[in-house]
């Protein structure tokens, strides 16, 4: 703890005299969603932040709403900004104003159809979609009858599932799940008679940690997949491919934060997490059963080399 | 037995109603009849988009022209900060946040044991135990921190909501015409559900705990009107004579005459503002409001029950603790001492409260753990019952039993009732519960719930609305499956009586999002699911009102039934549970309310109803919408409400209990 602070208060030194303007003593407001690794990220920019003699508040916020309370100056950065899920708002926020693209995390997104490792016992041909849909009564459930049951995330994400067992003919009857929180419930309740089951998931996630797994591999997503039918293996319908294997995860930030704290936003500018490092913070949470704000520290601790580069450019 | 007062005149007057009604039913069936056999146009089914008015359009624009044109928005803002600053200072105070006065934070060993002295002056040994070790356990869990940053939002929220309460019932009391305005409001205010309020509170409030404390003091403040205004006006006159006799002027009898006489219902809506209060905890979660409520959500989101749970626990005891604290101040009357008696004595509570406070807060500065239990210290087991349940969910029995129940309930009963219900044309549906409230409850409640529902139908959601009204009927049928046989069990003996109280008070304070994952757990994501947490919570007012209504049957009733030599069962249906039917439906209406509640959460396990849109509505700023859906839901709600209220008051009147 004590080595991490002397190496930041260094750090700080060797920039104090390049910063012309002082950035402001008012918070800067970090927005925290219900994801772990978010959370921990979210504590970890803090962290340094605070180290860099800043004042920050954290302040829970709806994942979708936060965007047009950064517009708003409300909130004043976002960590996590995904493709898949966020894309839309993030875009819809952008066009409106008031919100800037701080650049990407040398990470990718994908979010698909995924099963958890017993699955692949009792269907071999895993991960091909086609070994699934040969399998597909193996996910069968009361409701469905003998087709297989493929668990959606809630409508609102918009996965289109329904378009895409359509599109391929697939067997199999899709389930929209009220909640993350839902789609963890059926996984747990799977694990505990190893039973077959084909849920939406993402990467990076918990869940990783939790239940190894793999995605289901679907025809490599083209470009105009949505939007022209002829794209994919069927030429008459639109859905008929994967989603992208490599989506961005950006950083947004309020418009004003450069005027008002430029050190920090030089800083969010050159922060930029990968996937393993994603994934060791949720660990740290989920695992661990770290607080949030303990993890941070240990987080920061261990990884000494990845974030003085982004305090010194 | 009681029919003997009927005249002619009036039943000649219920035989019209008993056609009118029987005739819209048959009606009903023919219309429904004709759907199936294929005859019924389609407009006659289901309303054509073409003819749904855009209400959400409307209610935007209307929104909008108040938000900016009028300047609401400038307003409430400027009310934010205000409130902002309240909320700086007690997170100061609690968990040290960095403001206004940077004091804090308290540490928790004063906390707990003050809260102990005040719980000794209120109540004895037992509630100062109670209310000490709530907040030993908290710190002990290594919950410190969230549970205070939800407790200086609620001791903002919960006194807000007691003096806007208060004044509104006040005013209420002093000019009918107000009453009358302010009456149907609460109505639609108690059945509106909670997203319908969050939304506003984010737009005009800010995201995060001013919202939050805006949201909470909008659902707590109800009863404390209608408590208010219920206490003032039973103030009896001889204390008003008394008053008017010694000249007190119209403050002075406010202050000195009415108010302390209607201290009983004054404190009463207090435990209500409090226990609502508590309710909000989870659910502002969703707007911002740090604390339990957010780490709650966080460790759903993660799949971590055991966790949950324990955040859960503390819910609960911080609510039955604050429960049984403001019962004790109801029940406890004004202390009045000797003439002479020395300070110290008058105020040797506030005292000992006081020396507790600094004293360990001085103490705490030596032994840190006093201060601030971190997180290797604490006792949390979460891993530990995370196991426990992973544990029985893989016994194989439970697995068939669940499997069973749930094939039973989904293929043959529940979605067969929701196919049911959706074939119905909305006209006939309509008309069926027409017909269904002329019979039970009379002509203008007819009109009325005939009205509700054809406004539910105008607003184009009726298919949602129809299957978030399947998901309660079959929720509170189940419920009074079991519930009513448990109530029965439980008030034969007082002890258990008291015992099956004391659990529905913790399944109703406990948050319901954690029943959720043990039901999809147990059940999968199915309409079993949905049903069954409904179930849980609906169940609580039905066991409730079973036991009040026959703890409260006139012993001279069943003395008679003894003495005629009837047996228990005889003794039972014939004599108690007859008298118990009015209180019993003012329990199953509350069921009713209950359940749409609950069906609104239950979206999130996985439903095609109007809470699951709701839901998908707080993530954006479509304010019309959001009322719109809200406005369904009410309506339903307000109509089964109109027509059981109106059924058990007649009973009431018939049986001579009112």
């Amino acid at each position: 703890m004590k080595k991490y602070t002397m190496a930041l208060s260094a750090g700080l030194m060797a920039l104090s005299p390049l910063a012309a303007v002082a950035d402001s003593d008012d918070p800067i407001v970090i927005p925290i969603h219900n994801w772990s690794s978010q959370i921990v990220m979210s504590n970890v920019v803090g962290q340094i932040f605070e180290q860099m003699g800043l004042n920050v508040e954290y302040v829970t916020t709806d994942s979708q709403a936060v965007y047009e309370s950064v517009r708003l100056g409300d909130v004043t950065l976002e960590l996590e900004v995904w493709e898949g899920a966020f894309g839309a708002s993030f875009r819809a926020a952008l066009e409106k104003g008031g919100i800037v693209d701080v650049g990407d995390h040398n990470a990718v997104t994908r979010e698909d159809w995924w099963y958890p490792m017993w699955t692949k016992d009792a269907c071999p041909g895993l991960p091909s979609w086609e070994a699934l849909n040969d399998c597909a009564a193996l996910f069968a459930t009361a409701e469905t009858g003998d087709k297989g049951r493929y668990l959606d995330g809630p409508v609102d994400w918009l996965k289109h599932g329904k378009e895409r067992v359509e599109a391929l003919n697939m067997n199999f009857e899709v389930i929209n799940a009220g909640s993350a929180a839902a789609l963890w419930a059926e996984i747990g309740s799977a694990e505990a008679d190893k039973r077959p089951i084909v849920v939406f998931n993402w990467t990076p996630n918990f869940a990783e940690a939790v239940w190894p797994g793999e995605f289901v591999e679907f025809p490599v997503w083209v470009d105009g997949c949505d939007k022209d039918p002829a794209v994919g293996p069927n030429p008459n319908a639109l859905y008929d491919c994967g989603n992208p294997a490599n989506g961005y995860l950006k950083k947004a930030a309020w418009e004003g934060m450069e005027a008002k704290w430029p050190d920090a936003y030089a800083v969010l500018e050159r922060i930029s997490f990968t996937n393993p490092q994603i994934a060791a913070m949720a660990k740290l949470v989920d695992v661990d059963e770290l607080e949030p704000n303990e993890a941070a520290e240990v987080w920061l601790e261990e990884n000494q080399a990845v974030w003085s580069g982004w305090l010194n450019g | 037995m009681a029919d003997l007062t009927t005249n002619s005149a009036s039943s000649v007057v219920l035989m019209t109603r008993i056609k009118a009604g029987y005739g819209l039913i048959v009606f009903a069936i023919g219309l429904t009849l004709l759907q199936y056999a294929g005859a019924l146009p389609t407009w006659l089914h289901r309303l054509p988009d073409a003819a749904v008015p855009p209400f959400a359009d409307w209610l935007n624009a209307i929104f909008n022209f108040v938000k900016d044109d009028l300047g609401l928005l400038t307003l409430t803002r400027f009310l934010t900060e205000g409130l902002e600053v309240l909320l700086d200072t007690t997170a100061n105070l609690l968990f040290g946040k960095r403001r206004w006065p940077n004091l804090g934070p308290i540490p928790w060993s004063a906390i707990a044991a003050t809260a102990a002295v005040v719980g000794y002056y209120l109540g004895g040994w037992r509630i100062a135990a109670l209310a000490g070790g709530t907040f030993v356990w908290t710190a002990l869990i290594g919950q410190w921190d969230i549970a205070m940053q939800t407790m200086s939002v609620l001791v903002v929220a919960a006194p807000l909501a007691f003096a806007i309460g208060l004044g509104l019932g006040i005013l209420a009391w002093k000019s009918p015409g107000f009453d009358a305005v302010l009456r149907p409001i609460l109505s639609v205010l108690q059945t509106l559900p909670f997203f319908t309020y969050l939304l506003p509170a984010v737009i005009f409030f800010k995201v995060g705990p001013t919202a939050g404390a805006v949201a909470t003091i909008v659902y707590a403040i109800p009863p404390m009107i209608l408590m208010t205004t219920l206490g003032l006006q039973k103030v009896s006159p001889e204390i008003v004579e008394a008053g008017k006799m010694s000249g007190c002027t119209r403050w002075q009898m406010l202050r000195h005459v009415y108010i302390p006489a209607a201290r009983t219902e004054i404190l009463v809506g207090v435990n209500q503002v409090i226990m609502l209060c508590l309710a909000m905890v989870v659910l502002t979660a969703f707007i911002g409001m740090p604390g339990l409520g957010a780490k709650l959500l966080a460790m759903m989101g993660s799949f971590k029950i055991g966790r949950s749970f324990e955040i859960g626990v503390t819910i609960v005891l911080l609510a039955v603790t604050l429960d049984r604290m403001s019962k004790a101040w109801v029940v406890k009357l004004p202390e009045h001492f000797e003439r002479g008696t020395s300070f110290w004595v008058r105020h040797r509570f506030l005292l000992l409260a006081l020396a507790a406070f600094v004293g360990f807060t001085l103490i705490a500065q030596v032994v840190p753990i006093l201060s601030e239990v971190g997180r290797k210290q604490s006792w949390s087991q979460g891993k530990e019952i995370d196991n426990l349940i992973k544990g029985f969910l893989a016994i194989e029995a439970v697995q068939a039993v669940t499997g069973s129940i749930r094939y039973v309930l989904n293929i043959w009963v529940l979605n067969p009732f929701r196919e049911f219900l959706l074939s119905i044309p909305m006209p006939a549906f309509v008309m069926l519960i027409a017909g269904a409230a002329v019979l039970i409850a009379g002509r203008r409640e007819a009109w009325l719930a005939a009205a509700f529902f054809g406004l539910v139908a105008l607003t184009g959601w009726w298919d949602r609305s129809i299957i978030t009204l399947y998901s309660v009927l079959s929720a509170v049928f189940i419920a009074i499956l079991l519930g009513v046989p448990i109530g029965v069990i439980a008030a034969r003996k007082e002890k258990r009586a008291k015992a099956v109280l004391l659990v529905c008070d913790t399944a109703q304070t406990f948050p319901s999002f954690i029943y959720l994952i043990p039901a999809i757990m147990l059940f999968g994501i199915t309409a079993t699911s949905v049903v069954m947490s409904i179930l849980i919570f609906s169940m609580v007012p039905l066991v409730r009102y079973t036991i009040e209504g026959l703890r409260n049957v006139p012993a001279e009733m069943t003395e008679a039934a003894e003495m005629s030599g009837a047996t228990r069962m005889q003794k039972l249906v014939n004599v108690q549970l007859p008298l118990a039917l009015p209180t019993m439906a003012v329990g199953f209406n509350q069921a009713i309310m209950f359940a749409f509640f609950m069906v609104i959460i239950a979206a999130f396990i996985g439903t095609q109803d109007l809470g699951q849109e709701l839901q998908r509505t707080l993530a954006g700023t479509d304010l019309g919408k959001n009322f719109v859906l809200g406005i369904c839901v009410t309506l339903m709600a307000l109509t089964f409400d109109m027509v059981i209220m109106k059924w058990a008051e007649e009973k009431k009147r018939r049986l001579g209990l009112g």
